[in-house]
């Protein structure tokens, strides 16, 4: 018996509007370009999305199971501009196959920053998601699985029982992603570790011509689930949830192959689906996972490189970070709200310079033409919020 | 492979990036072991024989400090130069006031040379001599047609005592000798535009050279075009078939600073940003100064320098009095050698707001020396340099707002810094001559 985790990951930042240093007023946000896309994914991803996986949970009654994780910015954007993308996760919810991950509400990388900041986001969006789904989320993601010992013992500090992260290579070394681990010394807490090879199948190659398994049918995903058996637990399938219908378009055939890897799964007889709570109460940890260095996701690096590759990112972070109690003492909503929007990571991620050696990483509706013009704006916001706060601005 | 190359500037007789073009072309194809012979027009104040050939083998008996190819003797191995008893001059563009060199924003002074047509002027005398003023075709020299149709006849000449495969003429002024010659020899004609006249004269066409332009890139079997951006004018308002025009990107070679000239440090508290280049209508320059208004009204601590000569230089200075910032922007004149390394190693930044710029190499030499560049989207380098700032020309707020920040945020300046100086070392001539040497390849194919 092994199990199939599905977890989709959704997010929107507020991306900023062109601001200059002449612009004056507290208008920082795009409100036309982040409405346009929300809406456009919503369509394309979100909604149809969702339809077929409630759908799934009807057929199979309540067989498939899946877990979500939401950010705060993008609940309050759908909240705005997309309501029914709303109400239909709630319908999902109230299926009772369905589990809501916690993460930081601002999809931020505060944990690197500040603790406290850290801390407040993460109650902010454990609040949010017990309001709108009638859950309490009981496991933890960290924006882009930034992930390493010290996160875990924060994430039980804060009373959650599992944390997802990256199942590196490097730090797997011979042992597979397929088992439960717990972080040194901790056993209240156990990881799920991303298995990026079966995950990336469909995330990035599934459209792929050129790979040597295309086309990927449900029928042939569920043989590899299979082959799990006897080595390992889950198989933990972490991905955005844009990988339906966005990254991959409707016409690859994206949809079909989820619609019938329920049946596929099932008709193999040993294999199902649970969601990450249930994998952590239904198998026992396997050894330990000791991640000392800071890993993520993305890129092959695996590490924070494309948040902080260079010295633009780390200037515009110590930048925002180093307000944070003059934010907080001024006690100003509509400020505070800005400032912690202007954390959301997708911020820094356009600054990277990393990718453009090879030109080739998609960058997933990139405002900018260039990582120079992401940081200029961004300074440029700094520099108003800055001056709001009361504080000198920076002397050139 | 032989090539009759056709040219008109070499260095240090240049008065714009053509001649640092040419000269970078044909060493790195010396390198790749093609015969170069290189024709140019050698200025009539220069000598008095038609045809000289100049050659490690042979050098030539002029002083060296006037020598045209005083410098390559050492740095070719295959190429022989040539110069024609001609006049060219097709850009002098005499400025309307004294103690002004002619327009020539590369790097060095047109040395004893006179517009055809006009008096000699007394040495040294030539910035007095009236100019015609901007705007059509009529800032050319007054009889450069006849001269070109002598140049050609004369590389004709030459071209019946030389074997060679191809024939490569650079720019309009050398397209009907490539045309007489190609058609002389039999052999195919490459022409290289480095630059149309929708490019140097606005809507302000010449037609007679815009015809000259027209007929050498319809007879030539290939066209080289310095950018996409150069080869769309030339499909479209020259009306080239696209399967014939190849773009290959100009270059920069980094050799290094020469011996013994290092600079002392400069210790200042201004930042510095820098324009560099001919001061005409096509660099853009009141841009510049309108953009320096703006940063000035958000910062103060900041200088402007305008490093170059041309016939709107004294607009410039009257434009930055108008605009109340006169003390705030130096006018150098035309720098040259050590003088343009020093001014690059005091500016924080360089500015090319060209409102046309069919590839543009300024902004590799000032990355070459570690100056981070911002760039008019309206050049050709803006479509391969990728660790740069880039701004449509006549966007001035966005071109302070960028100005800004790179004065005010070090890591900024520090990164376009460190990624363009490394990514300014892909350019490199050798790779260009050898884009050059299958565009021939591929010329002689069709010609057989």
């Amino acid at each position: 018996m092994a199990s199939i985790c599905f977890y989709f990951q959704l997010h929107q930042p507020y991306r900023l509007r062109h601001f200059t240093i002449f612009d004056r007023t507290p208008d920082y946000f795009d409100e036309a370009a982040n409405r346009t896309i929300l809406r456009r994914v919503a369509d394309r991803c979100y909604l149809p999305t969702n339809a077929l996986i409630h759908e799934l949970i009807r057929r199979h009654g309540g067989r498939f199971r899946v877990a979500f994780s939401l950010t705060g910015v993008l609940l309050d954007q759908l909240a705005r501009h997309a309501p029914e993308v709303i109400t239909a996760f709630q319908r999902l919810a109230e299926t009772g196959a369905v589990e809501f991950l916690a993460e930081t509400y601002y999809h931020s990388l505060a944990f690197l920053y500040s603790r406290e900041e850290f801390t407040a986001q993460v109650r902010q969006h454990t609040d949010r998601i017990r309001t709108l789904f009638g859950q309490t989320p009981r496991v933890f993601r960290n924006t882009e699985l930034i992930y390493n010992n010290t996160l875990a013992r924060a994430a039980a500090d804060l009373g959650f029982q599992a944390v997802l992260c990256e199942g590196a290579d490097h730090l797997l070394g011979y042992r597979a992603p397929t088992y439960l681990y717990t972080p040194p010394g901790l056993t209240g807490i156990k990881l799920l570790l991303k298995n990026y090879r079966l995950s990336d199948d469909i995330a990035f190659r599934f459209s792929d011509r050129t790979w040597a398994e295309w086309p990927l049918t449900s029928a042939k995903f569920a043989r590899w689930v299979q082959q799990v058996n006897g080595n390992g637990y889950v198989v933990n399938l972490f991905m955005d949830y844009e990988t339906f219908g966005e990254h991959q378009g409707a016409q690859t055939g994206i949809f079909d192959f989820l619609r019938h890897l329920p049946e596929e799964v099932f008709r193999l007889g040993a294999d199902d689906f649970r969601t990450p709570r249930e994998c952590i109460t239904a198998y026992p940890a396997s050894g330990e996972y000791d991640v000392p260095h800071m890993i993520s996701w993305a890129d092959t690096e695996r590490d924070l490189s494309a948040w902080l590759g260079n010295a633009m990112q780390s200037n515009a972070l110590h930048e925002l970070y180093r307000l944070e109690p003059l934010v907080l003492q001024r006690g100003d909503p509509d400020l505070l709200e800005d400032w912690r929007r202007l954390q959301s990571s997708d911020h820094f991620y356009y600054m990277s310079t990393k990718h453009l050696a090879d030109g080739a990483v998609h960058q997933y509706f990139n405002p900018y033409e260039s990582p120079y013009d992401a940081f200029i704006n961004f300074m440029n916001v700094l520099d108003h919020l800055r001056g709001r706060l009361g504080a000198a601005q920076r002397s050139a | 492979m032989r090539i009759f190359m056709l040219g008109w500037e070499f260095p240090p007789f240049i008065s714009g990036g053509l001649g640092t073009a040419c000269f970078g072309l044909t060493r790195g194809l010396d390198r790749l072991g093609a015969q170069v012979l290189f024709v140019l027009p050698r200025p009539v104040a220069d000598a008095a024989s038609h045809v000289r050939i100049l050659s490690p083998a042979s050098p030539t008996a002029a002083g060296p400090a006037e020598h045209p190819f005083g410098r390559s003797a050492a740095e070719f191995r295959q190429a022989r130069f040539v110069a024609l008893a001609t006049t060219l001059q097709p850009y002098l563009r005499p400025v309307p006031q004294g103690g002004e060199a002619a327009a020539s924003g590369g790097r060095t002074r047109t040395g004893g040379v006179r517009g055809v047509g006009q008096a000699a002027p007394a040495p040294g005398a030539r910035s007095a001599v009236p100019g015609p003023t901007l705007g059509g075709g009529d800032h050319y020299s007054g009889d450069l047609f006849a001269e070109i149709e002598r140049y050609a006849n004369l590389a004709c000449v030459l071209a019946t005592h030389e074997e060679f495969d191809v024939v490569h003429a650079h720019d309009w002024m050398t397209y009907l000798a490539g045309m007489a010659v190609a058609a002389e020899s039999g052999r195919p004609l490459v022409v290289h535009v480095h630059s149309t006249e929708f490019d140097r004269s606005g809507l302000h066409v010449n037609q007679r050279i815009y015809d000259i332009e027209r007929a050498g890139m319809h007879a030539a079997t290939r066209v080289i075009c310095v950018s996409h951006l150069t080869r769309n004018i030339v499909l479209r308002h020259y009306g080239v078939a696209p399967e014939k025009v190849d773009v290959v990107y100009n270059a920069i070679d980094d050799d290094g600073p020469p011996e013994g000239s290092a600079l002392p440090p400069i210790t200042r508290d201004e930042k510095i940003v820098l324009f560099l280049g001919r001061i005409t209508m096509q660099k853009g320059p009141e841009y510049f100064l309108a953009a320096a208004k703006r940063v000035l009204e958000v910062m103060d601590n900041v200088r402007f320098v305008m490093a170059g000569s041309g016939d709107m230089t004294r607009r410039m200075i009257e434009l930055a009095a108008e605009l109340g910032i006169g003390h705030k922007v130096l006018f150098t004149g035309f720098l040259r050698g050590n003088d343009v390394r020093r001014v690059f190693q005091m500016a924080d930044l360089y500015v090319m707001p060209s409102v046309s710029e069919p590839f543009g190499i300024a902004p590799l030499e000032a990355l070459s020396n570690d100056v981070p560049v911002l760039i008019s989207k309206q050049s050709g380098v803006a479509e391969v340099l990728r660790h740069a700032l880039k701004v449509d020309f006549w966007d001035i707020d966005e071109m302070a707002n960028k100005i800004v920040a790179v004065l005010r945020h070090p890591p900024l300046q520090a990164t376009l810094r460190d990624h363009g100086g490394f990514e300014v070392r892909r350019f490199s001539w050798v790779d260009a001559a050898a884009n050059c040497l299958k565009v021939y390849e591929t010329a002689l194919a069709a010609a057989r």
